[in-house]
Protein backbone atom coordinates (compact mmCIF):
# COMPACT_ATOMS: atom_id res chain seq x y z
CA UNK A 1 0.00 0.00 0.00
CA UNK A 2 1.94 3.16 -1.22
CA UNK A 3 -1.16 5.35 0.60
CA UNK A 4 0.91 4.31 3.92
CA UNK A 5 3.45 6.23 3.29
CA UNK A 6 2.17 9.01 2.22
CA UNK A 7 2.48 11.80 5.07
CA UNK A 8 2.25 15.61 4.71
CA UNK A 9 2.65 15.86 8.69
CA UNK A 10 4.98 19.12 9.28
CA UNK A 11 6.25 21.45 11.57
CA UNK A 12 5.36 25.07 11.92
CA UNK A 13 8.56 25.81 11.13
CA UNK A 14 8.84 23.45 8.68
CA UNK A 15 6.15 25.32 6.97
CA UNK A 16 7.44 28.46 6.94
CA UNK A 17 10.47 27.26 5.95
CA UNK A 18 8.96 26.60 2.49
CA UNK A 19 8.59 30.50 2.31
CA UNK A 20 10.76 32.97 0.89
CA UNK A 21 10.93 36.55 0.63
CA UNK A 22 8.74 38.62 -2.15
CA UNK A 23 6.03 35.60 -2.00
CA UNK A 24 2.49 35.95 -2.52
CA UNK A 25 0.67 34.42 0.34
CA UNK A 26 -2.93 33.67 0.85
CA UNK A 27 -4.12 33.85 4.04
CA UNK A 28 -7.19 31.80 4.42
CA UNK A 29 -10.37 32.35 7.05
CA UNK A 30 -12.31 35.75 7.48
CA UNK A 31 -11.75 38.66 9.44
CA UNK A 32 -11.80 37.62 13.17
CA UNK A 33 -12.70 33.65 12.20
CA UNK A 34 -10.40 30.67 11.40
CA UNK A 35 -6.99 32.55 10.59
CA UNK A 36 -3.98 30.24 10.53
CA UNK A 37 -2.40 32.36 13.15
CA UNK A 38 0.14 30.30 14.72
CA UNK A 39 1.35 30.05 11.38
CA UNK A 40 0.97 33.84 10.90
CA UNK A 41 3.28 33.92 14.51
CA UNK A 42 5.62 31.72 13.21
CA UNK A 43 6.29 34.55 9.99
CA UNK A 44 6.70 36.95 12.48
CA UNK A 45 9.32 34.80 14.22
CA UNK A 46 11.24 34.31 10.71
CA UNK A 47 13.63 36.57 8.89
CA UNK A 48 10.80 36.58 5.85
CA UNK A 49 10.11 39.63 4.08
CA UNK A 50 8.78 42.02 1.29
CA UNK A 51 5.85 39.91 1.40
CA UNK A 52 2.42 40.23 -1.07
CA UNK A 53 -0.25 38.93 1.60
CA UNK A 54 -3.73 38.45 -0.03
CA UNK A 55 -6.44 38.22 2.71
CA UNK A 56 -9.61 39.02 4.27
CA UNK A 57 -8.07 40.75 6.42
CA UNK A 58 -8.45 39.92 10.32
CA UNK A 59 -5.44 39.76 12.67
CA UNK A 60 -3.23 38.30 10.62
CA UNK A 61 -2.94 41.27 8.47
CA UNK A 62 -2.14 43.79 11.29
CA UNK A 63 0.25 41.86 13.06
CA UNK A 64 2.15 40.93 9.87
CA UNK A 65 2.04 44.95 9.37
CA UNK A 66 3.25 45.63 12.70
CA UNK A 67 6.03 42.97 12.35
CA UNK A 68 7.00 45.61 8.98
CA UNK A 69 6.65 42.02 6.46
CA UNK A 70 4.04 43.11 3.97
CA UNK A 71 5.63 44.48 0.51
CA UNK A 72 1.69 44.68 -0.98
CA UNK A 73 -1.66 44.22 0.69
CA UNK A 74 -4.33 42.79 -1.43
CA UNK A 75 -7.36 43.33 0.17
CA UNK A 76 -11.33 44.05 0.60
CA UNK A 77 -11.40 45.03 4.30
CA UNK A 78 -9.08 44.77 7.14
CA UNK A 79 -10.92 44.24 10.54
CA UNK A 80 -11.49 42.80 13.62
CA UNK A 81 -15.44 42.76 13.65
CA UNK A 82 -15.90 44.05 17.30
CA UNK A 83 -12.83 46.51 16.87
CA UNK A 84 -13.99 47.81 13.70
CA UNK A 85 -10.56 49.51 12.64
CA UNK A 86 -7.35 47.17 12.95
CA UNK A 87 -5.04 49.41 14.54
CA UNK A 88 -2.29 47.92 13.00
CA UNK A 89 -3.18 48.00 9.73
CA UNK A 90 -4.08 51.75 10.18
CA UNK A 91 -0.65 52.23 11.06
CA UNK A 92 0.63 50.74 7.77
CA UNK A 93 -1.29 51.80 5.75
CA UNK A 94 -1.18 55.89 7.27
CA UNK A 95 2.41 55.60 7.38
CA UNK A 96 2.49 54.57 3.25
CA UNK A 97 4.56 51.16 4.91
CA UNK A 98 2.90 49.03 1.69
CA UNK A 99 1.65 49.05 -1.20
CA UNK A 100 -2.04 47.85 -1.38
CA UNK A 101 -4.42 46.79 -4.24
CA UNK A 102 -8.33 47.16 -2.58
CA UNK A 103 -10.80 45.33 -3.32
CA UNK A 104 -14.61 44.45 -3.40
CA UNK A 105 -15.07 41.18 -1.36
CA UNK A 106 -16.92 39.51 -4.11
CA UNK A 107 -14.13 40.42 -6.59
CA UNK A 108 -11.14 39.43 -4.33
CA UNK A 109 -13.28 36.17 -4.97
CA UNK A 110 -13.40 36.34 -8.12
CA UNK A 111 -9.87 37.13 -8.60
CA UNK A 112 -9.47 33.70 -6.91
CA UNK A 113 -11.46 31.76 -8.64
CA UNK A 114 -9.92 32.91 -11.84
CA UNK A 115 -6.68 31.95 -10.35
CA UNK A 116 -8.10 28.27 -9.40
CA UNK A 117 -9.33 28.01 -13.19
CA UNK A 118 -5.93 28.83 -14.37
CA UNK A 119 -7.66 31.63 -16.06
CA UNK A 120 -6.05 35.04 -16.91
CA UNK A 121 -9.21 36.76 -15.85
CA UNK A 122 -12.91 36.59 -15.10
CA UNK A 123 -15.78 39.02 -16.26
CA UNK A 124 -17.33 41.17 -13.64
CA UNK A 125 -19.75 44.67 -13.69
CA UNK A 126 -18.15 44.91 -9.95
CA UNK A 127 -15.90 48.03 -9.48
CA UNK A 128 -17.55 49.86 -12.27
CA UNK A 129 -18.60 53.40 -10.74
CA UNK A 130 -16.02 53.71 -7.89
CA UNK A 131 -12.23 54.17 -7.41
CA UNK A 132 -11.68 50.28 -7.34
CA UNK A 133 -10.83 50.28 -11.01
CA UNK A 134 -9.13 53.39 -10.88
CA UNK A 135 -6.03 51.84 -9.36
CA UNK A 136 -3.39 50.49 -11.53
CA UNK A 137 -3.95 47.17 -12.84
CA UNK A 138 -6.97 47.05 -13.72
CA UNK A 139 -8.46 46.57 -17.28
CA UNK A 140 -11.97 46.04 -19.11
CA UNK A 141 -13.16 43.64 -21.56
CA UNK A 142 -16.27 43.55 -23.96
CA UNK A 143 -18.88 41.60 -23.92
CA UNK A 144 -18.21 39.47 -27.50
CA UNK A 145 -22.15 38.89 -27.71
CA UNK A 146 -24.67 40.73 -28.80
CA UNK A 147 -24.95 42.94 -25.49
CA UNK A 148 -21.86 44.61 -26.05
CA UNK A 149 -21.36 45.59 -22.65
CA UNK A 150 -17.80 46.73 -20.98
CA UNK A 151 -16.72 44.49 -17.76
CA UNK A 152 -14.17 44.65 -15.73
CA UNK A 153 -11.57 41.99 -16.30
CA UNK A 154 -10.83 41.10 -12.74
CA UNK A 155 -7.34 39.88 -12.41
CA UNK A 156 -6.71 36.24 -11.08
CA UNK A 157 -5.02 36.42 -7.74
CA UNK A 158 -2.29 34.01 -8.53
CA UNK A 159 -0.70 32.56 -4.96
CA UNK A 160 2.58 31.08 -4.37
CA UNK A 161 1.41 30.12 -1.45
CA UNK A 162 -1.90 29.71 0.80
CA UNK A 163 -1.71 29.21 4.57
CA UNK A 164 -5.53 28.12 5.73
CA UNK A 165 -6.28 26.40 9.16
CA UNK A 166 -8.66 23.55 9.28
CA UNK A 167 -9.95 21.22 11.89
CA UNK A 168 -9.41 18.05 11.24
CA UNK A 169 -6.95 16.56 9.14
CA UNK A 170 -5.50 13.10 8.24
CA UNK A 171 -1.85 12.15 7.49
CA UNK A 172 -2.34 12.33 3.45
CA UNK A 173 -3.66 15.86 3.57
CA UNK A 174 -7.80 14.97 3.71
CA UNK A 175 -9.16 18.05 5.61
CA UNK A 176 -12.15 18.76 7.14
CA UNK A 177 -13.54 22.48 8.04
CA UNK A 178 -16.09 22.02 10.22
CA UNK A 179 -17.39 25.52 11.27
CA UNK A 180 -21.05 26.93 8.94
CA UNK A 181 -19.27 29.16 7.02
CA UNK A 182 -16.16 27.62 4.72
CA UNK A 183 -15.21 31.62 3.29
CA UNK A 184 -13.07 31.13 0.35
CA UNK A 185 -10.45 28.47 1.60
CA UNK A 186 -10.88 26.16 -0.90
CA UNK A 187 -10.44 28.98 -3.94
CA UNK A 188 -7.41 30.58 -1.52
CA UNK A 189 -5.51 27.01 -1.94
CA UNK A 190 -6.53 26.15 -5.30
CA UNK A 191 -5.34 29.88 -6.47
CA UNK A 192 -2.31 28.65 -4.75
CA UNK A 193 0.79 26.45 -6.35
CA UNK A 194 0.93 24.93 -2.70
CA UNK A 195 -0.77 24.89 0.18
CA UNK A 196 -0.32 24.47 4.06
CA UNK A 197 -3.05 23.73 6.28
CA UNK A 198 -3.16 23.84 10.15
CA UNK A 199 -5.55 21.56 11.75
CA UNK A 200 -7.02 21.56 15.10
CA UNK A 201 -6.48 17.66 15.31
CA UNK A 202 -4.61 14.84 13.03
CA UNK A 203 -6.73 11.46 12.91
CA UNK A 204 -6.67 8.81 11.20
CA UNK A 205 -8.42 8.66 7.82
CA UNK A 206 -11.03 5.99 9.46
CA UNK A 207 -11.77 9.12 11.76
CA UNK A 208 -12.81 11.49 9.75
CA UNK A 209 -15.49 9.26 8.85
CA UNK A 210 -16.24 10.78 4.69
CA UNK A 211 -19.54 9.51 4.38
CA UNK A 212 -21.02 11.90 7.10
CA UNK A 213 -18.26 14.54 6.56
CA UNK A 214 -17.71 14.86 3.10
CA UNK A 215 -19.34 18.32 2.76
CA UNK A 216 -16.40 19.61 4.90
CA UNK A 217 -13.93 18.34 2.54
CA UNK A 218 -12.98 21.55 1.21
CA UNK A 219 -10.96 20.30 -1.30
CA UNK A 220 -8.81 17.06 -2.55
CA UNK A 221 -5.33 16.55 -0.55
CA UNK A 222 -3.50 16.51 -4.04
CA UNK A 223 -4.07 19.88 -3.61
CA UNK A 224 -2.74 20.37 0.08
CA UNK A 225 1.31 20.39 0.29
CA UNK A 226 1.02 19.69 3.89
CA UNK A 227 -0.31 19.60 7.36
CA UNK A 228 0.48 20.83 10.95
CA UNK A 229 -1.20 19.79 13.81
CA UNK A 230 -1.44 22.97 16.19
CA UNK A 231 -4.17 22.92 18.53
CA UNK A 232 -5.57 26.15 18.88
CA UNK A 233 -3.85 27.04 15.98
CA UNK A 234 -6.97 29.95 15.20
CA UNK A 235 -6.35 31.95 18.57
CA UNK A 236 -7.06 34.77 19.46
CA UNK A 237 -9.55 34.26 16.35
CA UNK A 238 -12.40 31.56 16.38
CA UNK A 239 -12.06 28.13 15.04
CA UNK A 240 -16.27 27.15 15.95
CA UNK A 241 -17.24 24.42 16.75
CA UNK A 242 -13.94 23.95 18.48
CA UNK A 243 -13.76 26.99 20.05
CA UNK A 244 -14.54 30.96 19.77
CA UNK A 245 -13.14 34.05 19.12
CA UNK A 246 -11.12 35.53 22.86
CA UNK A 247 -12.68 39.27 22.42
CA UNK A 248 -10.40 39.73 25.21
CA UNK A 249 -7.32 38.46 23.75
CA UNK A 250 -8.46 40.46 20.94
CA UNK A 251 -8.36 43.64 23.24
CA UNK A 252 -5.38 42.67 24.72
CA UNK A 253 -4.10 42.72 20.81
CA UNK A 254 -6.00 46.28 20.11
CA UNK A 255 -4.06 47.98 23.19
CA UNK A 256 -0.95 46.61 21.31
CA UNK A 257 -0.77 48.97 19.19
CA UNK A 258 -0.68 51.97 21.41
CA UNK A 259 3.10 52.62 21.43
CA UNK A 260 6.38 50.53 19.74
CA UNK A 261 6.64 49.25 23.71
CA UNK A 262 3.75 48.18 23.83
CA UNK A 263 3.44 45.85 20.66
CA UNK A 264 7.14 44.85 21.54
CA UNK A 265 5.56 44.08 25.28
CA UNK A 266 2.74 41.49 23.17
CA UNK A 267 5.70 39.90 20.73
CA UNK A 268 7.78 39.22 24.01
CA UNK A 269 4.34 37.79 25.85
CA UNK A 270 2.43 35.63 22.78
CA UNK A 271 4.82 35.57 19.60
CA UNK A 272 8.37 35.65 20.63
CA UNK A 273 7.71 32.85 22.73
CA UNK A 274 7.27 29.95 20.21
CA UNK A 275 3.83 27.90 19.76
CA UNK A 276 4.07 25.73 22.57
CA UNK A 277 3.93 27.95 25.27
CA UNK A 278 1.13 30.26 23.66
CA UNK A 279 -1.95 28.47 24.78
CA UNK A 280 -0.91 28.75 28.54
CA UNK A 281 0.06 32.24 27.49
CA UNK A 282 -3.61 32.99 26.88
CA UNK A 283 -4.84 31.49 29.95
CA UNK A 284 -4.70 28.24 29.11
CA UNK A 285 -6.61 25.27 27.29
CA UNK A 286 -9.77 24.71 29.12
CA UNK A 287 -10.24 29.24 29.15
CA UNK A 288 -9.78 28.79 25.20
CA UNK A 289 -12.19 25.28 25.28
CA UNK A 290 -14.87 27.49 28.00
CA UNK A 291 -15.10 30.87 25.26
CA UNK A 292 -18.42 31.94 24.68
CA UNK A 293 -19.98 31.89 21.57
CA UNK A 294 -19.23 35.41 19.90
CA UNK A 295 -22.32 37.33 18.99
CA UNK A 296 -21.95 39.18 15.82
CA UNK B 1 -50.87 64.52 18.65
CA UNK B 2 -48.78 61.90 19.97
CA UNK B 3 -49.19 61.34 23.21
CA UNK B 4 -46.37 58.87 24.28
CA UNK B 5 -42.88 59.59 24.35
CA UNK B 6 -40.12 58.25 22.11
CA UNK B 7 -36.73 59.19 21.12
CA UNK B 8 -34.68 60.20 18.08
CA UNK B 9 -33.25 56.42 18.02
CA UNK B 10 -36.58 54.91 17.84
CA UNK B 11 -37.57 57.73 15.34
CA UNK B 12 -34.60 56.79 13.30
CA UNK B 13 -35.31 53.05 13.55
CA UNK B 14 -39.08 53.87 12.61
CA UNK B 15 -37.86 55.93 9.34
CA UNK B 16 -35.20 52.99 8.74
CA UNK B 17 -37.45 50.00 9.09
CA UNK B 18 -39.59 52.29 5.58
CA UNK B 19 -36.99 51.59 3.47
CA UNK B 20 -38.04 47.89 3.35
CA UNK B 21 -41.36 48.87 2.82
CA UNK B 22 -43.21 46.75 -0.35
CA UNK B 23 -40.24 44.36 -0.29
CA UNK B 24 -41.11 40.86 -0.95
CA UNK B 25 -38.83 37.85 -0.55
CA UNK B 26 -35.31 39.41 -0.30
CA UNK B 27 -32.34 39.69 1.86
CA UNK B 28 -32.33 42.54 4.16
CA UNK B 29 -29.34 43.80 5.80
CA UNK B 30 -29.44 46.63 7.76
CA UNK B 31 -25.91 47.69 9.41
CA UNK B 32 -25.24 49.07 12.63
CA UNK B 33 -28.08 48.57 15.48
CA UNK B 34 -30.20 50.80 14.32
CA UNK B 35 -30.87 50.04 10.54
CA UNK B 36 -30.54 46.40 11.88
CA UNK B 37 -33.16 47.02 14.13
CA UNK B 38 -35.03 48.69 11.40
CA UNK B 39 -34.56 45.67 9.55
CA UNK B 40 -36.31 43.36 12.40
CA UNK B 41 -39.26 45.94 12.57
CA UNK B 42 -40.36 45.81 8.77
CA UNK B 43 -40.23 41.97 9.18
CA UNK B 44 -41.85 42.17 12.58
CA UNK B 45 -44.78 43.98 10.94
CA UNK B 46 -45.65 45.32 7.17
CA UNK B 47 -42.60 43.33 5.28
CA UNK B 48 -43.42 39.53 6.62
CA UNK B 49 -41.57 38.63 3.36
CA UNK B 50 -37.93 39.04 3.85
CA UNK B 51 -35.17 37.43 5.29
CA UNK B 52 -32.83 38.37 8.44
CA UNK B 53 -29.77 36.90 9.70
CA UNK B 54 -28.21 36.59 12.58
CA UNK B 55 -25.36 38.62 11.76
CA UNK B 56 -23.17 35.82 10.97
CA UNK B 57 -23.90 32.89 9.61
CA UNK B 58 -27.66 32.33 9.02
CA UNK B 59 -30.72 33.62 7.78
CA UNK B 60 -33.40 33.33 11.34
CA UNK B 61 -37.12 32.62 11.47
CA UNK B 62 -37.72 35.75 13.65
CA UNK B 63 -35.61 38.50 13.71
CA UNK B 64 -32.38 38.77 16.22
CA UNK B 65 -32.08 40.94 18.60
CA UNK B 66 -28.73 42.91 19.01
CA UNK B 67 -26.72 41.73 22.06
CA UNK B 68 -27.40 38.85 24.33
CA UNK B 69 -29.62 36.41 22.90
CA UNK B 70 -32.58 35.55 25.05
CA UNK B 71 -32.74 32.14 23.18
CA UNK B 72 -31.09 30.64 20.13
CA UNK B 73 -33.05 32.09 17.54
CA UNK B 74 -34.59 29.34 15.00
CA UNK B 75 -32.50 28.63 12.02
CA UNK B 76 -34.22 29.13 8.30
CA UNK B 77 -31.33 28.86 5.82
CA UNK B 78 -27.76 29.50 4.92
CA UNK B 79 -26.20 32.39 4.33
CA UNK B 80 -22.33 31.95 4.77
CA UNK B 81 -20.44 34.48 2.34
CA UNK B 82 -20.38 32.49 -0.81
CA UNK B 83 -24.13 32.20 -0.98
CA UNK B 84 -24.55 36.18 0.27
CA UNK B 85 -22.46 37.11 -3.12
CA UNK B 86 -24.66 34.61 -5.00
CA UNK B 87 -27.64 36.71 -3.41
CA UNK B 88 -26.48 40.21 -3.68
CA UNK B 89 -25.64 39.45 -7.04
CA UNK B 90 -28.84 38.40 -8.15
CA UNK B 91 -30.29 41.61 -7.15
CA UNK B 92 -32.89 39.91 -3.88
CA UNK B 93 -31.42 41.82 -1.02
CA UNK B 94 -31.48 45.46 0.14
CA UNK B 95 -29.33 46.55 2.44
CA UNK B 96 -28.72 49.62 4.47
CA UNK B 97 -25.57 50.69 5.01
CA UNK B 98 -23.94 53.49 7.26
CA UNK B 99 -20.82 54.88 5.20
CA UNK B 100 -18.56 57.55 6.64
CA UNK B 101 -18.79 59.98 3.72
CA UNK B 102 -21.63 60.26 0.70
CA UNK B 103 -21.60 63.06 -1.89
CA UNK B 104 -24.61 64.99 -4.46
CA UNK B 105 -24.83 61.56 -6.31
CA UNK B 106 -25.05 59.29 -3.98
CA UNK B 107 -21.51 57.84 -4.04
CA UNK B 108 -20.86 56.58 -0.70
CA UNK B 109 -17.04 55.64 0.80
CA UNK B 110 -15.85 53.48 4.26
CA UNK B 111 -11.98 53.11 3.00
CA UNK B 112 -10.09 56.46 3.39
CA UNK B 113 -9.98 59.38 4.23
CA UNK B 114 -7.69 61.56 2.09
CA UNK B 115 -5.20 60.15 -0.21
CA UNK B 116 -5.47 56.66 -1.00
CA UNK B 117 -2.11 56.01 -1.12
CA UNK B 118 -1.09 57.34 2.50
CA UNK B 119 -4.84 58.48 3.96
CA UNK B 120 -4.95 60.79 6.74
CA UNK B 121 -7.22 58.19 7.94
CA UNK B 122 -7.39 54.56 6.99
CA UNK B 123 -10.71 52.67 7.56
CA UNK B 124 -12.29 49.57 6.90
CA UNK B 125 -11.70 48.93 3.20
CA UNK B 126 -13.78 48.99 0.48
CA UNK B 127 -15.50 45.76 1.73
CA UNK B 128 -18.58 44.54 -0.32
CA UNK B 129 -20.18 48.20 -1.59
CA UNK B 130 -18.76 48.01 -5.11
CA UNK B 131 -20.75 45.21 -5.46
CA UNK B 132 -23.67 46.37 -3.67
CA UNK B 133 -24.02 49.14 -5.25
CA UNK B 134 -24.79 48.22 -8.68
CA UNK B 135 -26.47 45.09 -7.85
CA UNK B 136 -29.27 45.79 -5.73
CA UNK B 137 -30.84 48.10 -3.61
CA UNK B 138 -29.03 50.00 -1.09
CA UNK B 139 -30.58 52.78 1.23
CA UNK B 140 -28.20 54.70 3.74
CA UNK B 141 -28.32 55.82 7.70
CA UNK B 142 -26.03 58.46 8.96
CA UNK B 143 -26.54 58.93 13.31
CA UNK B 144 -24.40 62.72 12.53
CA UNK B 145 -26.17 64.71 9.44
CA UNK B 146 -22.94 67.35 8.90
CA UNK B 147 -20.24 68.40 6.60
CA UNK B 148 -17.86 65.97 7.12
CA UNK B 149 -20.43 62.95 5.86
CA UNK B 150 -22.08 65.03 3.09
CA UNK B 151 -19.49 65.96 1.42
CA UNK B 152 -18.77 68.76 -1.47
CA UNK B 153 -17.51 66.76 -4.41
CA UNK B 154 -16.87 63.43 -4.49
CA UNK B 155 -16.11 61.15 -1.33
CA UNK B 156 -12.33 60.43 -0.92
CA UNK B 157 -12.54 56.99 -2.56
CA UNK B 158 -15.47 55.82 -3.94
CA UNK B 159 -16.61 52.38 -2.80
CA UNK B 160 -20.63 52.50 -3.69
CA UNK B 161 -21.92 53.83 -7.15
CA UNK B 162 -24.04 56.63 -7.57
CA UNK B 163 -25.56 58.68 -10.24
CA UNK B 164 -22.40 60.37 -11.89
CA UNK B 165 -22.66 59.84 -15.38
CA UNK B 166 -18.80 60.88 -15.22
CA UNK B 167 -17.88 57.06 -13.69
CA UNK B 168 -20.63 55.16 -16.31
CA UNK B 169 -19.67 52.55 -18.50
CA UNK B 170 -20.90 52.59 -22.06
CA UNK B 171 -22.72 55.95 -21.24
CA UNK B 172 -25.46 54.30 -19.21
CA UNK B 173 -26.14 53.84 -15.16
CA UNK B 174 -24.97 50.74 -13.98
CA UNK B 175 -28.30 48.55 -14.37
CA UNK B 176 -28.54 47.57 -10.52
CA UNK B 177 -27.98 50.72 -9.49
CA UNK B 178 -30.93 51.81 -6.93
CA UNK B 179 -30.53 54.17 -4.15
CA UNK B 180 -33.32 54.41 -2.43
CA UNK B 181 -33.50 56.91 1.00
CA UNK B 182 -31.24 58.26 3.13
CA UNK B 183 -31.92 58.34 6.91
CA UNK B 184 -30.07 60.46 9.50
CA UNK B 185 -30.55 62.62 12.65
CA UNK B 186 -32.05 65.63 11.07
CA UNK B 187 -34.21 64.01 8.15
CA UNK B 188 -35.09 61.59 5.51
CA UNK B 189 -34.10 62.24 2.05
CA UNK B 190 -34.46 60.09 -1.33
CA UNK B 191 -33.00 60.39 -4.40
CA UNK B 192 -36.02 62.01 -6.14
CA UNK B 193 -34.44 65.66 -7.37
CA UNK B 194 -33.34 65.81 -10.97
CA UNK B 195 -31.39 64.27 -12.53
CA UNK B 196 -31.49 61.60 -9.49
CA UNK B 197 -30.53 64.62 -6.88
CA UNK B 198 -30.34 64.07 -3.24
CA UNK B 199 -34.14 65.19 -2.13
CA UNK B 200 -35.49 66.11 0.84
CA UNK B 201 -38.58 63.33 1.88
CA UNK B 202 -39.35 64.57 5.54
CA UNK B 203 -37.88 66.52 8.27
CA UNK B 204 -37.85 65.22 11.26
CA UNK B 205 -39.80 67.31 14.09
CA UNK B 206 -38.42 70.70 14.93
CA UNK B 207 -35.93 70.25 12.24
CA UNK B 208 -36.09 72.81 9.30
CA UNK B 209 -34.75 72.80 5.70
CA UNK B 210 -32.23 75.57 6.29
CA UNK B 211 -30.65 73.82 9.26
CA UNK B 212 -30.58 70.09 6.87
CA UNK B 213 -28.96 72.32 3.95
CA UNK B 214 -26.56 74.05 6.69
CA UNK B 215 -25.15 70.40 7.19
CA UNK B 216 -24.93 69.61 4.03
CA UNK B 217 -21.88 70.21 1.71
CA UNK B 218 -23.99 70.27 -1.46
CA UNK B 219 -27.40 71.96 -2.56
CA UNK B 220 -30.43 69.83 -1.22
CA UNK B 221 -33.42 69.18 -3.62
CA UNK B 222 -36.62 70.85 -2.43
CA UNK B 223 -39.89 68.81 -2.86
CA UNK B 224 -42.59 70.68 -4.32
CA UNK B 225 -45.48 72.00 -1.25
CA UNK B 226 -44.95 71.98 2.58
CA UNK B 227 -42.08 69.23 3.33
CA UNK B 228 -43.39 66.54 5.55
CA UNK B 229 -42.71 65.65 9.06
CA UNK B 230 -41.29 62.30 9.80
CA UNK B 231 -43.96 59.90 10.69
CA UNK B 232 -43.40 59.42 15.40
CA UNK B 233 -44.07 55.70 16.24
CA UNK B 234 -46.73 54.87 17.01
CA UNK B 235 -47.75 53.03 20.43
CA UNK B 236 -47.74 49.48 18.07
CA UNK B 237 -44.57 50.25 17.34
CA UNK B 238 -42.86 51.54 19.91
CA UNK B 239 -44.21 48.23 22.46
CA UNK B 240 -42.69 45.95 19.02
CA UNK B 241 -39.60 47.72 19.54
CA UNK B 242 -39.46 46.51 23.03
CA UNK B 243 -40.21 43.25 22.48
CA UNK B 244 -37.60 43.51 18.99
CA UNK B 245 -34.99 45.11 21.10
CA UNK B 246 -34.98 43.98 24.59
CA UNK B 247 -31.42 44.96 25.76
CA UNK B 248 -32.02 48.28 25.08
CA UNK B 249 -29.51 48.58 22.52
CA UNK B 250 -31.31 51.56 20.87
CA UNK B 251 -31.03 53.29 24.21
CA UNK B 252 -27.36 53.61 23.82
CA UNK B 253 -26.69 54.38 20.61
CA UNK B 254 -26.80 57.98 20.53
CA UNK B 255 -24.98 60.54 23.20
CA UNK B 256 -27.36 61.35 25.45
CA UNK B 257 -30.63 59.16 23.65
CA UNK B 258 -32.12 62.48 23.21
CA UNK B 259 -35.94 62.47 22.35
CA UNK B 260 -37.46 62.29 19.46
CA UNK B 261 -39.39 64.98 18.94
CA UNK B 262 -37.22 68.52 19.42
CA UNK B 263 -39.78 70.46 20.42
CA UNK B 264 -41.28 68.49 23.49
CA UNK B 265 -38.08 68.57 24.73
CA UNK B 266 -37.85 72.35 25.27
Amino acid sequence: MTMATLDKRMTADEIIGQLSDGMTIGIGGWATRRKPMALVRAILRSKLKDLTVVAYGGPDVGMLAAAGKIRKLVFAFVTLDHYPLEPHFRAGRQAGAFEVMELDEGMFHWGLRAAAMKLPFLPTRVGIGTDIINQPGFKFVKSPYEDGETLVAMPALKLDVALIHAHRSDERGNILTLSADPFFDELMVRAADKAFVSVEKIVTTAELDMAVNGRFNLVERSQITGVSEIPFGAHPTSASPDYHLDLKHIKTYVDSAASPEAWSDYRGRFIDIGQDDYAAAVGGAEAIMALPKAIY
Amino acid sequence: MAEHNYSLAELLIVASAEAWRGDGEIMATGIGPLPRIGASLAKASFSPLIQTTDSETWYTSEPVPPGKRLAEPELEGMANYDRVFSTLWSGKRHAMVGPVQIDRYGQANISVIGDHKKPKSAMLGARGFPGNSISHPNSFFFPSHNKRAFVAGEVDFVCMAGYNPARYMDGKPPAGLDLRIIVTNLCVMDFGGPDHAIRIKSLHPGVTFEEVQENTDFPIARPEGEIPVTPAPTAEQLALLAELDPNGVRHTVLKDNPPGDRSAAA
